[in-house]
């Protein structure tokens, strides 16, 4: 299911908000509506945990994470950094990296399992990348657009990237992650995908700009909604049957 | 080795608002859907109007231009293009074409493409068709051919001279001899009357024949209105001033001394007789003529000394014709129609007081007066005049009184006339401002031509049909002797209602001279 939300009259949702399987991110500000329609979806599955990132509020840009750990900037302060590990659940891990880059969200884009990275990213941040958040890495440029972080986003389900993106990388991305790959854009045609929209396993967030096509659109890929739909309970049922008689 | 050539391939996304498959561009979005956000054309009036001369067949360029230009061509699409200018100046005008129209339809069909940015870096381009609706309009040139208003050459025509009678003579003269056919406007003028003219030549001809008819000078002057160094041509516009002597039929004038002694020993006071092409003077104490020509007034130029509104009506008490008036050596031309009498004379006014001054005159129209007649003459005895000459007279050489003319009675006069004169109309409009004095003084001018045999031989009298023959059989006033049924001249008619009296025209013949 995918939702229309603004932070603060903004559509970049993706800026002020870190969204993973086992929790999220939210950056400090005075948007009421914004927090409680990601509350209401969210808080009683995983923690909401309102937060500054270098005491800035755009969390969505400086740090990346997935189920399994978060990565902030060096520039993050000691008591942002204890307010996180105290807010987040014990299995998740957090560490501090110095990257040059240190817009950690507009380089980096992952998943549960695997992670697309600017090419120019120090070796230290690949190697935490590796340990923290539990995912292979690959270092790769979607066409001229070197900041996946921003042009791309990606949940276990799907990966959508900007609208520009040629074939032929989208289908090696395709390749790399073993996740179908789509060229799409957000909030009414803007390319800037990863900070037009936060996505996880099951709810997507996008700017209040969105059209229905490109919800449409994001919901397909990153197969949002489809509980409900006949062919993925007979394909789900029949998968537990089948696990269930083996 | 082989360079590699890497062409970048392009996918296809959904346009965001639609979803249809489209290639990526800045707005992301299908043309479609743009276009339906954004109208680039908004602000573009789709009918215009273009003002055409129907006369010389261009087309009006604002502020004041006038450009002529063929259909479909170059100069007519810059002229459409330049009226949607001030709504092209928010988008690119890329193209522009005619689209075919009917050539008599007033109708100009303008095609024009024009590309806006809308967004960011998304140029949408969009083919519009303008629609101008040709209004016809009558460019300065034709309006000035059409209403006459054209000159190049000027003739001002100016009397110093506070009675006009030698201009209503001027115009009969213009009427007989059609002198004036090739004006292209008549304007009057408080002082005379402005002729223009389409040509220089014209003009002159015209000035020739004042010279003739009329005693005057000119000045010649030309305004440069345009010239071309290159080609040496010089464009001038030309005026000429021509000054009609200022003494007027019935005028007193007075001679310095030195001209009257040229002029056959006359007396230095004479009366104007007439002016046609010479001024005629005559003395009222001798019935000496003298005929004096333009060349020899403007050498040594005389005032008049009264003009016919400073006149006072006097009744005539006694005539006694003087018939062996002895006269002395070196006399000039003596007038044999003229009688000489001494009058004398009462003012009207003052007849049967017993206080009344009576005056003693010597006057030249003995033949026509009788006692108890009126007479219209200038009181020198207890006069005011202003003029050098006549103050450095001998006092005892001034009369007492100058009988300028009989007094007739006017309206039995008028009544009488059976003949007419034509005036000269331009554009339906009677020349001059015909107020009541001018009016009155037209009338005195037909007066004088009743008075006045050799004034009637020069210009054309009409029979009026108006007015039916004279009944008035036994009128016992002796009026002078006016114009016969031979002098007249019938007027040409039309009458476009009644055909019926179209035959009438048919014996319309000149019967004079």
């Amino acid at each position: 299911m995918a939702l229309r939300v603004d932070y603060e009259g903004s559509n970049d949702v993706g800026v002020f908000c870190t969204l993973t399987n086992s929790y999220c991110l939210v950056g400090v500000g005075g948007t009421q509506n914004f927090y409680s329609i990601l509350e209401a979806e969210l808080s009683d599955l995983i923690p909401v945990v309102h937060t500054s990132i270098a005491s800035t509020r755009i969390v969505g840009r400086l740090t990346v994470g997935n189920r399994h750990g978060l990565l902030v900037p060096n520039a993050t302060t000691d008591q942002e950094l204890q307010h996180l590990r105290n807010s987040l659940p014990d299995e998740v891990a957090i560490r501090r990296v110095d990257e040059r880059l240190s817009a950690l969200g507009n380089v980096i884009a992952c998943n549960d399992h695997v992670a697309i990275v600017h090419a120019e990213i120090s070796a230290e941040t690949e190697q935490a990348l590796v340990e923290v958040l539990k995912v292979e890495v690959f270092r790769v440029s979607l066409a001229q657009n070197s900041l996946v972080g921003s042009y791309c986003i990606l949940s276990s389900n799907g990966c959508l990237v900007a609208a520009r993106t040629p074939p032929e990388t989208q289908r090696e991305i395709a390749a790399l992650l073993q996740i179908p790959v789509v060229a799409g854009t957000c909030n009414r045609g803007s390319e800037l995908i990863g900070a037009g929209m936060v996505v996880n396993d099951w709810v997507a967030f996008c700017g209040l700009d969105s059209t229905s096509t490109e919800l449409s659109v994001v919901e397909s890929i990153f197969k949002l909604g489809e509980q409900g739909a006949p062919t993925s309970i007979s394909n789900q049922l029949r998968d537990t049957l089948i696990e269930s008689m083996l | 080795m082989q360079s590699l050539d890497i062409k970048p391939t392009v996918g296809l996304i959904a346009c965001c608002e639609c979803g249809v498959a489209i290639e990526p561009n800045p707005a992301n979005m299908c043309s479609g859907c743009l276009r339906s956000r954004v109208d680039i054309t908004e602000g573009i009036t789709r009918q215009c109007t273009i003002y055409m001369c129907k006369f010389c067949d261009r087309y009006f360029v604002p502020p004041s231009a006038w450009m002529r230009a063929e259909l479909e061509s170059k100069e007519l699409l810059s002229i459409c293009l330049k009226k949607l200018k001030p709504m092209l100046t928010k988008v690119r005008l890329t193209d522009a074409c005619f689209v075919w129209t009917e050539a008599h339809s007033k109708r100009i069909k303008v095609k024009i493409t024009i590309q806006k940015e809308v967004f960011t870096n998304t140029i949408l381009q969009q083919a519009v068709v303008v629609e101008f609706t040709v209004h016809s309009q009558l460019c300065d040139d034709c309006r000035r051919a059409e209403a006459k208003d054209f000159w190049r050459a000027c003739v001002q025509v100016r009397q110093r001279a506070e009675f006009k009678k030698t201009l209503f003579y001027l115009e009969q003269l213009l009427l007989k001899h059609s002198a004036h056919k090739e004006c292209t406007g008549v304007k009057p003028v408080p002082t005379g009357i402005d002729f223009y003219f389409a040509k220089q030549q014209e003009a002159r001809k015209f000035v020739d024949f004042l010279m003739t008819v009329l005693p005057c000078k000119y000045h010649y002057a030309q305004e440069l209105v345009s010239h071309d160094t290159k080609n040496n041509t010089y464009d001038y516009k030309h005026t000429f001033c021509v000054e009609i002597v200022p003494i007027c039929r019935d005028n007193i004038v007075c001679l310095p001394k030195k001209q009257a002694q040229q002029y056959g020993n006359m007396s230095q006071i004479v009366l104007c007789l007439r002016v046609s092409n010479v001024i005629t003077l005559i003395d009222p104490n001798n019935l000496q003529l003298v005929d004096v020509q333009a060349t020899n007034f403007w050498r040594e130029p005389f005032d008049s000394l009264c003009g016919p509104k400073q006149l006072t009506e006097f009744y005539v008490l006694d005539v006694e014709p003087v018939n062996n008036f002895e006269r002395k050596a070196g006399h000039g031309y003596v007038s044999k129609k003229h009688e000489l009498a001494d009058v004398w004379l009462v003012r009207s006014d003052q007849v049967g007081m017993s206080d009344a001054q009576s005056l003693s005159a010597r006057t030249h129209i003995g033949h026509l007066l009788s006692p108890g007649d009126l007479v219209m003459a200038f009181d020198m005895k207890n006069c005011n005049v202003n003029n050098a000459t006549f103050d450095a007279m001998n006092i005892d050489n001034v009369p007492d009184a100058i009988i300028v003319r009989k007094v007739f009675d006017r309206t039995r006069r008028t009544a009488k006339r059976q003949w007419k004169l034509k005036r000269l109309v331009v554009d339906g409009n009677i020349v001059g401002n015909e107020t009541a004095s001018v009016a009155d003084e037209f009338q005195g001018f037909m007066e004088d031509i009743e008075e006045d045999a050799l004034m009637r031989e020069k210009i054309n009298i009409y029979k009026d049909a108006e007015k039916g023959p004279n009944v008035d059989g036994d009128d016992a006033e002796d009026h002078p002797d006016a114009p016969t049924l031979a002098e007249m001249l019938d007027d040409l008619k039309f009458d476009d209602e009644e055909m019926k009296e179209a035959e009438s025209a048919e014996d319309d013949e000149a019967m004079q001279e």
